[in-house]
């Protein structure tokens, strides 16, 4: 199983350096591995029809509980049917629609990137490993949403939809630790057992709430839905595949997944439904308002994505039902909807319904297709769609709250849906053609092909839904946690109120079709309303707070050195005084203190006059002087309080670096005297709070206890482990000889620096400036 | 002569960071030495000063026999001195190539990366 997953991968790591051979004739082949991918997790329909759930782990981080562990069970296996059987298609129909793209190798490697990380993602028994599946989808989205990447508006859906999705995965991330802290494991399927103590657990709520933002944001629930219609930059393949068919249900796949260990509670299933509910209504109405073939699309996959967040919120056996059987609805006949407008686009360029019309004559495969879908977007029997409707009408029917609300609200949706779908898949197809498409030539059958297998699929279902019921759906629900096995699919249940509803629902949805066409004036009446939009609330905000941190940074990264020290040691200067005063008090033990002698007093005094000299004169060479003599003072404490090494290197040092100073002195800068009288008072008063800081320190510590293990340990092995009697020598060159070692290559790369900077010679454009 | 050495740390520590402030190279790199000078003294005091044993084991014995100096921050001062040097000849050839290049000594014209700007 891993290798089905890695297959993905590597075909895309593959075309890195085959991709030449893949970009003319051969891109069709690619679609073998989708395919082949689609018999291997077909071939275990039986045993996952039979009850089995089949598991792999592979050991990856064994230290932290995260391994690679698989698990295929009902629900994971109608996923990964779905990313591979729809992949196989897209696969194909890419290889057509993107015929001779410079970059088409580049486009398969990322949808097949894509797919590896979505069988992963379906396929994870582990949280962890999930949200790593679940990161390399959104990231690939990215990448297929950017593909045109000379489109600035493609760049910035791209950039949209990754931030969205990416927001979302660091809470699932947040989720998965959570759960993880709270059950002791990160495997799914041994959480499943510990839902009560998760229930009764103080982080439940936070838990679910990060669950849900992760699942919300992937499948573009409201308030985060509107990375989804900017997603339709992408070319049309992709929007099929991720943007409709898969990558949008890994969160409504996240929800199910997670339904048996985290549902079944109030808050769970309340939120659900309200969000579900919303997001259906509102997107819904909202494909109304669009002309854009892909933008109707987009809204009523939003739209459709509500509902299945609705009925896993309703979270009964039927709503379950009806959900897994709305997914495979959905699949089939979005994926149609978005080829079908895909070769439209392609063929005729423009997606521009209100442009649209009598392409049959040019089409018909299409138009089969196209109308096929719509039937089963309309919920017409003896479609699968039919089906899908009968039982989500059941499941909101039961409601047990609101029952009348929830069921217009679903009614509702549904009118709508079945408006887009037809306004999707049948009005391009019918009426008079526009004489500007009279010369418009017929797709070949990689293009239409998948379309009508998908189509049709829809409607054979929908006659014999023996096909699907135990080996796809009933699986499901059973991974839900609920078991459907007495329960029967069938076009016909007998006259009852559920069907009074589709009668409805189909009756109102084909008058509102004849009677409200998409325009122009519409889209611009909702045009007005933008502003209020979460998009657009969320684009200012991001503005603004682009403009804060903007400011921000000059505040404090003013490019000025002297402020940024400044800040250093005014910060330095408060919080040391703070602790000193505040809670420690100064006070000095005198009777610790050695005594002073005339002549120590006569160097002190001499290097405070020197330093003071090196601080005001107004000579260069003065203060360099200046500086030399308060090296020597130095040097001669050093020599005062038994340090005879220190005053040799002091000694030779101070005159290195006086004489290098006095070197290049002819060739530095002037001594300017640049600040003006406030500046110099605020920096004084600066550094002498500092310097009185430092001289309080330095005597309070003076009257703490010291230690000297460490000292004693060198003084006392100096000789005797070391054979050297300067325990100062010893320590530098012995005890510590790899430091000294290092401290010399220190030197040797200034010397390097020196003597490059010395050498460097301009190039003359350089030293025209 | 703690407390002189104390203020003399601190009259290093201010003279140090007042030349550090200002806007001219120069300046900033003696601020620099100024400071270095008052760190190694800090720690060299923080230490506890003895007068007249150095740290050195007698002629004839394997161990100290008589009070010593502290070695440890003696060490510590020693390599801090020699770093200070390479650091400050670094920043000397340092300044005076960037005065060449950018004909300013004035920090506050230095503080964009291009020359040109």
């Amino acid at each position: 199983m891993l290798a089905a997953i890695l297959l993905g991968f590597l075909f895309a790591i593959l075309l890195v350096f085959t991709g030449k051979f893949f970009r003319g004739k051969l891109a069709v082949l690619s679609a073998i591995i989708p395919g082949a991918l689609f018999a291997y997790f077909a071939s275990f329909i039986p045993e996952i029809a039979s009850g089995e759930i089949i598991s792999r782990t592979y050991q990856w981080v064994p230290a932290f509980g995260v391994d690679l562990s698989f698990k295929l069970d009902g629900l994971s296996l109608l996923f990964s049917l779905m990313i591979t059987g729809i992949g196989f298609l897209v696969f194909a129909y890419t290889a057509s629609y993107l015929k001779g793209h410079k970059y088409l190798d580049r486009f398969y490697g990322y949808l097949s990137l894509f797919m590896a990380a979505m069988l992963g993602l379906v396929l994870s028994d582990n949280i962890i490993s999930l949200f790593v599946f679940w990161e390399l989808t959104s990231i690939s989205s990215f990448f297929l949403i950017g593909f045109n990447n000379s489109n600035p508006a493609s760049r910035k859906s791209a950039l949209t939809a990754l931030g969205i999705t990416g927001f979302g995965g660091f809470f699932l991330l947040a989720g998965a630790l959570l759960l993880g802290n709270i059950t002791g494991t990160f495997t799914i399927s041994e959480m499943l057992g510990m839902k009560e103590a998760i229930a009764g657990s103080e982080y439940y709520i936070l838990a679910v709430l990060f669950i849900f933002v992760a699942a919300f944001t992937k499948s573009a629930q409201f308030p985060f839905h509107f990375w989804l219609p900017g997603a339709m930059k992408a070319p049309t393949p992709v929007s099929t595949y991720l943007h409709s068919a898969t990558m949008v249900k890994a969160g409504i796949y996240l929800l199910m997944r997670f339904t048996p260990i985290l549902g079944d509670q109030e808050f769970w299933n309340t939120s659900l439904i309200i969000v579900g509910g919303i997001t259906m209504v509102y997107s819904a109405i909202h494909a109304l308002f669009r002309t854009d073939l892909k933008g109707v699309l987009a809204y009523s996959t939003i739209s459709a994505l509500g509902i299945l967040v609705f009925l896993i919120g309703l979270g009964t056996k039927g709503a379950f039902l009806a959900a897994a059987v709305f997914i495979i609805v959905h699949a089939l006949y979005k994926a149609t909807l978005f080829l079908v407008t895909g070769i439209i686009d392609h063929q005729t360029g423009t997606r521009d319904v209100t442009r649209l019309g009598g392409l049959r004559k040019i089409m018909m495969p299409v138009a089969i297709a196209g109308i096929l879908a719509a039937i089963s977007s309309a919920g017409i029997p003896p479609s699968i769609g039919f089906l899908g409707k009968e039982l989500t009408y059941e499941a909101s029917a039961h409601a047990e709250t609101f029952t009348v609300i929830i069921v217009i609200a679903i009614v509702l949706t549904k009118i709508l849906l079945l408006w887009a779908g037809f306004v999707a898949g049948i009005k391009p197809f019918v009426g008079k053609l526009p004489e500007a498409h009279k010369d418009v030539k017929a797709p070949g059958f990689l293009m239409w092909g998948p379309a009508i297998i998908l189509a049709v699929l829809g409607i054979l279902f929908g006659i014999f839904p023996k096909l699907i019921e135990s080996a796809l759906v009933k699986p499901v629900v059973l991974a839900l946690g609920a078991d459907a096995s007495d329960y029967h699919l069938a076009l016909w249940h007998g006259f009852n109120t559920v069907l009074l509803l589709s009668g409805i629902t189909i009756a109102v949805g084909i008058l509102l079709y004849f009677f409200v066409k998409p325009s122009i004036k519409l889209e611009n009446r909702i045009g007005k309303l933008e502003f209020i939009s979460p998009k657009s609330i969320l684009e200012k905000g991001t503005h603004y707070f682009g403009v804060f941190s903007a400011f921000w940074t000059n505040v404090f990264q003013n490019g000025y050195l002297r402020n940024y020290v400044t800040t250093i040691v005014l910060f330095l200067v408060v919080l040391v005084s703070y602790i000193l005063f505040g809670t420690a008090g100064v006070t000095i033990d005198y009777s610790k203190l050695s005594q002073v002698t005339a002549y120590e007093l006569v160097v002190a005094i001499i290097l405070i006059a020197g330093v003071f000299y090196t601080v005001f004169t107004k000579s260069r060479l003065a203060a360099v002087a200046a500086m030399g003599v308060v090296g020597l003072a130095i040097c001669l404490i050093f020599v005062f309080y038994s340090a005879p090494d220190l005053a040799m290197t002091q000694f030779s040092i101070d005159t290195l670096t006086v004489i290098l100073f006095v070197l290049v002195l002819y060739r530095l800068p002037k001594y300017l005297s640049l600040s003006d009288y406030k500046m110099r008072i605020r920096d004084g008063i600066l550094s002498v709070s500092l310097g009185a800081i430092i001289c309080l320190l330095a005597l309070q510590v003076l009257a703490e206890p010291t230690n000297s293990e460490i000292s004693d340990f060198y003084a006392e092995n100096a000789y005797k482990m070391a054979h050297g009697k300067n325990v100062v020598n010893v320590i530098l060159v012995d005890f510590r000889g790899a430091d000294t070692l290092i401290e010399i290559s220190v030197l040797a790369i200034a010397a390097i620096g020196v003597f490059g900077l010395l050498k460097l010679r301009l190039k003359s454009t350089d030293r025209s400036q | 002569m703690e407390i002189i050495l104390a203020i003399i740390i601190g009259v290093l520590y201010a003279a140090g960071i007042y030349m550090i402030l200002r806007r001219s190279l120069v300046k900033l790199i003696i601020g620099i030495i100024l400071l270095g000078n008052g760190a190694n003294l800090l720690i060299f005091l923080l230490g506890r000063i003895t007068e007249g044993a150095p740290p050195i084991i007698p002629e004839n014995s394997k161990v100290f026999l008589e009070a010593y100096a502290d070695p440890l921050p003696q060490a510590l001062i020693l390599t801090a001195i020699v770093i200070s040097f390479g650091l400050q000849s670094f920043a000397i050839i340092l300044v005076k190539r960037a005065h060449k290049v950018v004909k300013t000594d004035d920090l506050d014209e230095m503080n964009a990366t291009d020359e040109d700007s």
